[in-house]
C-alpha cells in the first residue's frame, strides 16, 4: 500500500534524515516505528501523511505518487490537534466539516463522497458521547486522544498515521487506548504505522517494527512481532522477550 | 464581578457626587438630581437624542469597519511569515503614534461632516486589531495546523476552520481595550467643524451657554456611550466564546 522508493530527505541546511531509504507496508498491516529523538521518525510520518515532501525518490500509495495529503490518510499526534475553541462534537465533526465545504473533488474530499456530518455512532464507539458538549480545555489527555481518534475515524480512512499518540498520557489510559487502537484496526480494516519512542509500545502496536537509527537512515532496519495484534500479549513472555530485543537493538542503532 | 456589587458601586458614586455638589455649592457642579431632570429634558425636549446617535454613529461605522478590514489584514500577516517581514516595520512605526494628533490633519483632508471622525477612531482600531489578530494567528500551534491539513483542509478551508475562529478572541480583546481610547478621541473630534455629535454639545453647553447640568447630561451620555460599548464586547464574548469562559 505504502511504497517508499530510494526516498532523500533533509531540512533546509541540514543533513539528510534519509538517504536512498526504501521501504514497503502492505495494506492492512500494524507497523510501529521505534527511535530516539531525531532520528527522524515524525519526519518520516509527516512524509506519509503528504505534509512534507521528498527531495529526491517517490512515495507512493497506492501505486500513485503523493504531493499532498490524502483524503483517506488519518493523522493522530501527540497532543494540540483538537480545535480548542470546538467542543468535543465539533471537533469530531471538523473533517467531515473540511470535506463539506469543498464537496467531493477528489483531492480534499474522495469522489462520491455524500455530504454527511454524522457522528454519533462515533462518539459512541470512543466513549465520548457523555462529554459531546465539552471543550478540549474541560477533559482529560485520554479523552482529548479519543476525540483525535473519532475525529479521523468519521473520515473513513484505509490508513492511519499516528505520532506519539499517547505519550502524554498516564500508564492505565495509555494501555487502555492501545488496546482500544488494535481493536478498532482489526474492525475497521485500517493500515497502522504508530511513530513511538517507547519500546513497550512498538512491542504492544506493531506486528513489525521499523528501527530509526542516527541519522542518516539508508537501509531499513525490520523486527518482526506477529504476536502484537492478541489481546493478552503484554502478559506473555513472547512481549517481554521482545521489549530485550528491540532495547538491545535501539541501543546499537 | 455579580452584578450586585456594581450596583453598589454605582450608588457609592451617585452619593460621592451628591456630597461633593452639596459641599461645594457652587453652579459648576449640579447634583446627580439636578443633572438627572437636565437630562431628561434635553432628551425628551432637546436634541441631546440627536446628538448622542451622530456620536454612536460614528463609533460604530468605524468599528465595523475596523473589524472587517484589520481581522483579514491580521490573518494574513499572522500565517505568511514574509507579508509578515514586510509590513511589519511599518507597523512598528506607525503603532505608537497616538492617533489623537492626526486630528487637525484629518480634518484639513477631509474637512467637516462625519468621514473624518470616522476615519480617526478607524485608525485607533485598525491598529489595535490588526496588531492582536496578527499575534494570535501567529501564535496557533504548528501542530494544530497540520492536523488540520491533514484532514483535508488546504488554506481556504483553514482560513474558515482554524484562522477566523481563532482571530475572534483576539479582535474582541482589541476592541476590549481600545473602545476608551476610542470614544476619548471621539470627544476631542467632535470638538470641531461639526455640529452635531456629544462632544459638540458638551463643549456648547459648557463653554457658550454656560447651561452646566445639560452639559452634565452630555458627559453622562458620553460615559454611557463607553460603558455600553464596554458591556457590549462582553456580551459579545460570553457570546462568541464560550469555550474561554468555560475552560
Amino acid at each position: 500500500m505504502i511504497e517508499l522508493d530510494q526516498i532523500t530527505f533533509a531540512y533546509p541546511g541540514d543533513a539528510p534524515l534519509f538517504q536512498d531509504f526504501s521501504w514497503r507496508v502492505e495494506r492492512g498491516e500494524a507497523w510501529a516505528v521505534l527511535g530516539t529523538s531525531g532520528c527522524g521518525k515524525s519526519t518520516l510520518l509527516n512524509l506519509l501523511a503528504g505534509l512534507r515532501l521528498v527531495q529526491s525518490g517517490q512515495v507512493r500509495i497506492d501505486g500513485a505518487p503523493l504531493t499532498r495529503p490524502r483524503p483517506q490518510t488519518g493523522l493522530i499526534i501527540q497532543d494540540y490537534g483538537l480545535l480548542p475553541w470546538a467542543t468535543v462534537r465539533q471537533n469530531v465533526e471538523l473533517g467531515l466539516r473540511v470535506r463539506n465545504f469543498y464537496g467531493p473533488d477528489g483531492t480534499h474530499a474522495p469522489r462520491g463522497y455524500t455530504p454527511s456530518l454524522a457522528v454519533d455512532a462515533w462518539l459512541e464507539r470512543l466513549g465520548i458521547a457523555g462529554i459531546a458538549g465539552q471543550f478540549p480545555g474541560q477533559i482529560s489527555g485520554g479523552q482529548r486522544q479519543r476525540t483525535a481518534i473519532a475525529r479521523t475515524l468519521a473520515l473513513r480512512p484505509d490508513l492511519m498515521l499516528m505520532d506519539e499518540p499517547f505519550s502524554s498520557l498516564d500508564a492505565p489510559t495509555r494501555e487502555g487506548l492501545q488496546r482500544l487502537m488494535l481493536e478498532l484496526w482489526a474492525e475497521q480494516a485500517l493500515t497502522m504505522v504508530v511513530v513511538t519512542h517507547s519500546i513497550e509500545e512498538a512491542a504492544v502496536l506493531g506486528q513489525r517494527i521499523l528501527l530509526l537509527g542516527k541519522a542518516p537512515n539508508r537501509a531499513a532496519k525490520i523486527i518482526e512481532n506477529p504476536g502484537a495484534a492478541e489481546m493478552r500479549f503484554r502478559e506473555s513472555d513472547d512481549y517481554g522477550r521482545m521489549c530485550r530485543l528491540l532495547r538491545e537493538r535501539l541501543e546499537e542503532a | 464581578m455579580k452584578r450586585r456589587n456594581l450596583l453598589l458601586a454605582g450608588i457609592a458614586l451617585l452619593a460621592l457626587w451628591q456630597a461633593l455638589a452639596l459641599a461645594l455649592n457652587r453652579p459648576i457642579l449640579p447634583t446627580p438630581l439636578a443633572v438627572l431632570a437636565a437630562l431628561w429634558r434635553e432628551l425628551t425636549g432637546g436634541n441631546l437624542l440627536a446628538h448622542f446617535l451622530a456620536s454612536f454613529w460614528r463609533v460604530i461605522a468605524s468599528t465595523l469597519l475596523a473589524v472587517f478590514t484589520a481581522a483579514p489584514a491580521g490573518m494574513m500577516l499572522g500565517q505568511s511569515k514574509r507579508l509578515d517581514d514586510i509590513f511589519s516595520p511599518v507597523i512598528y512605526l506607525l503603532y505608537p503614534i497616538p492617533k489623537v494628533v492626526l486630528v487637525p490633519i484629518v480634518l484639513l483632508f477631509f474637512g467637516v461632516g462625519d468621514l473624518p471622525k470616522i476615519i480617526i477612531i478607524y485608525l485607533i482600531l485598525f491598529f489595535q486589531i490588526l496588531v492582536l489578530v496578527r499575534d494570535s494567528a501567529a501564535g496557533l500551534r504548528p501542530e494544530l495546523i497540520q492536523s488540520v491539513r491533514s484532514l483535508g483542509a488546504g488554506r481556504r478551508a483553514l482560513f474558515r476552520y482554524v484562522y477566523l475562529p481563532a482571530s475572534l478572541p483576539a479582535v474582541l480583546t482589541a476592541l476590549r481595550q481600545s473602545v476608551g481610547t476610542a470614544v476619548a478621541v471621539l470627544y476631542v473630534a467632535e470638538l470641531f467643524a461639526t455640529q452635531r455629535g456629544l462632544g459638540y454639545y458638551i463643549y456648547l453647553n459648557g463653554s457658550t451657554l454656560f447651561n452646566y447640568p445639560a452639559m452634565y447630561g452630555g458627559v453622562v451620555m458620553m460615559s454611557l456611550l463607553g460603558l455600553g460599548l464596554y458591556f457590549g464586547v462582553d456580551v459579545l464574548e460570553r457570546r462568541l466564546c464560550p469555550w474561554k469562559t468555560a475552560a
